[in-house]
């Protein structure tokens, strides 16, 4: 009678466009009730707190707290009612498979949001496009990969404006893409207006990985209950390595705009030393993270995510390793090789952004907002003291 | 007959709990070799101990996430008012006073401590929260010891003791014996041995046995097996032997390893009805805080040891959010048919409880002036009609935390037999607590007594082991 009851409620929510939880996100609202009636994990991460500010666990709610957990292993060490126990209590995976739902729901243009499913095929595809693209048109343009020593001028293969026409359109994609899925997300879990402190704690929370600490300073758990400040170092190693690269372009674009100054620079340049301490980075962080996450817990997240994480760091070492390579070879015969690799994989990389791991980062700096604006409202949960 | 491998411990240490962990600890520390036994395995190692969230501590000025003083004379007071003077001020005052020296050392064996949770306000000046509670607690001493080079064994319940003339000689698991110099007895009371709850409740006037529909807060592995095999030694013991510490859970609660999250909070804001629908106590005598100990035995008490919490939506928000979700109805006469009672004397025990309940200035925080006039029994505080739809109830049962019969000792931590100390066995955390609170409770008393006692009794055992080598090397 009651499952009549809720089939027949079920049927009329969807009449009405009132969407049907998904069996992750019921999870997710399972296990906060629980973790509401205990609270003992408080200290770990904004997660708790966030969680100790409701009663309900609408589907925004729990699509912010899934994206405000980092997936640190911590609570599911300390919890009591992990599994084995009955209530089989696990937060680090509950949340991590409404997060890979998020992405691929949130996405944009929608359709594409597929893509996240099938994320280890998405990237090699993106690949396979971009090597074949790029070695196709060095191969047409000089009938030959390799040529008499080039002295480092990249643009003797692809000139700028080829390369500024091509990059340019996927970069605004792949910005246009993300904004409006992060917008979309952020409309729904209405997180109000931020404030400038609100904002400047979240730009600190992101750029230290403030929740990757384990609450206390000593990192969290990767294998076992042990904690390790790894994950948040190669976390580092790998996001600012990033933003090294990035820089590099940057420069380099406002020295060919700006001043007229061509490359190839110099080693010595401000955007070969920026490009070769971020490729650096970029080799070791994701190293480290791909050792990481082989070894990791089995039990911490989402197994069936795997592929996405792992898609992501390959292209992460691939676009350094290549670049780098193609830093040591740039005066050879095999620049155009090189060059043509690197390209692609940076292309691939561009192409899958918004489609993959990458996302992570967006839509959690979006949740960590929520969170510095709501903290600092009243809380709407007076609950007594037992 | 197998002998243990690795050869004979200096210390033997038997339980896997908090108090068990300390006292292996300090003994490797104080250098003795160390091997300890735990009943179960290693996926729920950690007795109760694995669902505390906090200790009490004396300090006499904030410290880190202690606000304000908790001085020794306060804390004493307390104690002695939670006991009823049932305690020895002795140990109690050794237990207070190294409260405020602990936590250093617990820091260095990983445990971290955080502001106490959201909820507990009133225990921020008196008690230091563990970071992710006693199992992330349990957890870092486990990591310690081993890296220490502490002995570890999961599985491995003792049946049996070789005591002889008040000295420890082997410890049984079946037909295996585990010798040592020294050892300590850490493994709880006997919560989870159903059939001697059975015993210590009795049966009652309607011919049920209360005990036989308790739900155990903690672990299944505290079985008492070790209290009784020392009762059988002769050894002293202290403590009411008949009670246990029993709060009101959610009656769906598992019978084991419910945990804090199965309490029920909101006994203050409505009323409790037995399965009679008719109402039994004074739900408002006091804050919660000081009342949730005695419901579970006035639940038990009841027919069936069955009551029902019931509130309405005046209450929502107003407690900590209950793990399963309440009956829910438009009507009182709705709620009684959910709930299973009697519609007709539901509907009437809520209507004169309405009708008596005289409004004043409602305030939760304070002993305020709502109550009843004219109702049996009364309601003193916070009487509120239940009048706003929807309605909600909560069917609860008695949860037992832990017994209080307990092994007497020491400063030393010594086990007493015929009134004379033992000089190689020792005992720590809830099989002795019964020393200084020999009844009532007062929040992280428990892990106070187990992390004071177990790192005695680790000192002791390890000095006892130490000692005994020296006999046998001059023999
Ligand atoms: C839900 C709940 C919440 C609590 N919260 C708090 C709190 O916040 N603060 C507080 O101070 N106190 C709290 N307490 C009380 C606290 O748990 C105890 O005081 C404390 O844990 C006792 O520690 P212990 O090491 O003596 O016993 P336990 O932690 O229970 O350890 C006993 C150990 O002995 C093992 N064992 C049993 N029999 C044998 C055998 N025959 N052979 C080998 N091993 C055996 C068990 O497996 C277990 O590992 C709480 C209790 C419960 C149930
Ligand atoms: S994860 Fe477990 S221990 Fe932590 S708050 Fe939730 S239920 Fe409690
Ligand atoms: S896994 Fe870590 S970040 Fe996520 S909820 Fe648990 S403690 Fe917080």
């Amino acid at each position: 009678m009651q499952q009549l009851e809720t089939l027949l409620r079920e049927a009329s929510d969807l009449a009405e466009g009132i969407v049907v939880p998904s069996s992750a996100e019921i999870e997710v609202e399972r296990v906060m009730k629980i973790c509401n009636a205990c609270r003992y994990c408080e200290g770990f991460c904004a997660v708790f707190p966030a969680m100790t500010r409701r009663l309900e666990f609408n589907q925004a709610d729990v699509h912010y707290l899934a994206n405000l957990c980092h997936n640190c292993g911590a609570c599911l060490h300390a919890c009591q009612y992990a599994p084995p126990h009955e209530f089989a209590v696990n937060i680090p995976q509950a949340m991590a498979k409404v997060r890979g739902q998020t992405y691929s729901d949130f996405a944009w243009p929608s359709a594409l949001g597929t893509l996240y499913r099938n994320n280890g095929l998405t990237v090699a595809l993106a690949l396979a496009v971009g090597l074949a693209l790029f070695l196709a048109m060095a191969l047409a343009k000089n009938g030959t990969l390799f040529h008499a020593p080039l002295a480092g001028d990249f643009y003797a293969i692809f000139p700028h404006n080829l390369l500024v026409s091509m990059f340019g359109p996927v970069f605004l994609f792949v910005a246009v893409a993300l904004g409006l899925g992060v917008a979309k997300f952020w409309r729904g879990i209405s997180a109000g207006e931020p404030s400038a402190v609100a904002i400047a704690e979240t730009a600190q929370d992101v750029l230290k990985l403030k929740y990757l600490d384990g609450g206390h300073g000593q990192g969290c758990p990767n294998e076992d209950d042990a904690n390790t400040l790894a994950r948040r170092r190669f976390h580092h190693l790998t996001f600012y390595g990033f933003m090294l690269c990035f820089a590099a372009t940057g420069v380099a674009t406002i020295y060919h705009y700006a001043f007229g100054w061509e490359a190839p620079y110099a080693l010595t340049s401000l955007p070969v030393l920026l490009g070769t301490l971020g490729g650096i980075g970029l080799l070791i962080g994701p190293t480290g993270l791909l050792w990481l996450n082989v070894r990791r817990n089995a039990q911490h997240g989402d197994a069936a995510q795997k592929p996405m994480d792992r898609g992501f760091i390959a292209l992460l070492l691939l676009t350094s390793a290549t670049g780098l390579a193609l830093l040591a070879g740039r005066d050879t015969s095999a620049m155009a090789l090189l060059l043509a690799v690197h390209l692609g994989a940076v292309m691939a990389l561009f192409l899958t952004m918004p489609y993959g791991k990458f996302a992570h980062g967006i839509y959690r700096t979006a949740a960590l907002l929520k969170w510095a604006i709501e903290k600092r409202m009243p809380n709407p949960v007076g609950v007594g003291s037992e | 007959m197998k002998q243990t491998s690795l050869g004979t411990p200096d210390v033997l240490v038997i339980g896997g709990g908090n108090a068990a962990l300390c006292a292996a600890l300090t003994a490797r520390e104080a250098g003795a070799s160390v091997l300890l036994l735990e009943a179960a395995p290693r996926e729920w190692r950690g007795g109760n101990s694995s669902h505390t969230r906090n200790l009490r501590c004396m300090h006499d000025a904030p410290q880190d996430v202690l606000t304000d003083a908790y001085p020794e004379e306060e804390f004493w007071q307390d104690l002695k008012k939670v006991t009823g003077g049932r305690t020895n001020e002795r140990l109690a005052r050794l237990a207070i006073r190294e409260s405020s020296r602990c936590r250093d050392w617990m820091r260095k064996h990983g445990v971290h401590f955080q502001p106490s949770l959201s909820g507990t306000l009133h225990l921020s000046r008196t008690n230091a929260f563990f970071m992710g509670g006693g199992k992330a607690l349990v957890n870092a001493y486990y990591r310690s010891a081993e890296a220490l080079g502490v002995r570890i064994r999961y599985e491995a319940p003792v049946d049996r003791l070789e005591v002889v003339d008040g000295e420890f000689r082997a410890a049984w698991i079946g037909q295996e014996r585990i010798a040592a110099r020294s050892c300590v007895l850490a493994s709880g009371g006997f919560e989870s041995n159903r059939e001697w709850l059975r015993e210590a409740w009795g049966q009652n006037a309607d011919g049920e046995w209360p005990a036989d529909n308790f739900a155990i807060r903690g672990t299944r592995f505290n079985r008492g097996v070790l209290l009784k095999a020392m009762m059988e030694a002769g050894a002293d013991t202290i403590g009411d032997p008949s009670q246990s510490h029993c709060v009101a859970v959610d009656a769906r609660a598992p019978l084991y390893d419910g945990g804090i999250c199965t309490r029920i909070d909101c006994v203050s804001l409505g009323i409790v009805v037995n399965k009679h629908a008719q109402r039994f106590y004074d739900e408002g005598e006091d804050f919660w805080p000081k009342r949730y100990a005695i419901w579970g035995r006035l639940v038990a008490q009841q027919a069936g040891q069955v009551g029902y919490s019931v509130i309405d939506a005046k209450a929502i928000g107003r407690f900590m959010p209950p793990v399963f979700p309440g009956a829910k109805a438009d009507t009182l006469e709705g709620l009684a048919h959910q709930l299973g009672l009697d519609a007709l004397a539901f509907v009437r025990t809520v209507r004169e409880y309405n009708a008596a309940c005289r409004v004043g200035t409602f305030d939760h925080t304070v002993l305020d002036d709502c109550h009843t006039d004219g109702v049996t029994p009364a309601k003193t505080h916070w009487a509120l009609p239940l009048d706003t739809p929807p309605y909600y109830g909560y069917a609860l049962k008695p949860g037992i935390t832990f017994t209080y019969l307990g092994l007497k000792v020491d400063e030393r931590a010594a086990a007493y037999f015929a009134d004379e100390p033992s000089g190689n066995l020792f005992v720590a955390g809830e099989m002795m607590a019964g020393n200084v609170l020999g009844q009532g409770y007062t929040a992280g008393v428990g892990m106070t007594i187990g992390t004071v006692f177990g790192r005695i009794a680790g000192t002791s055992a390890a000095a006892a082991a130490k000692n005994e080598g020296v006999e046998h090397a001059a023999a």
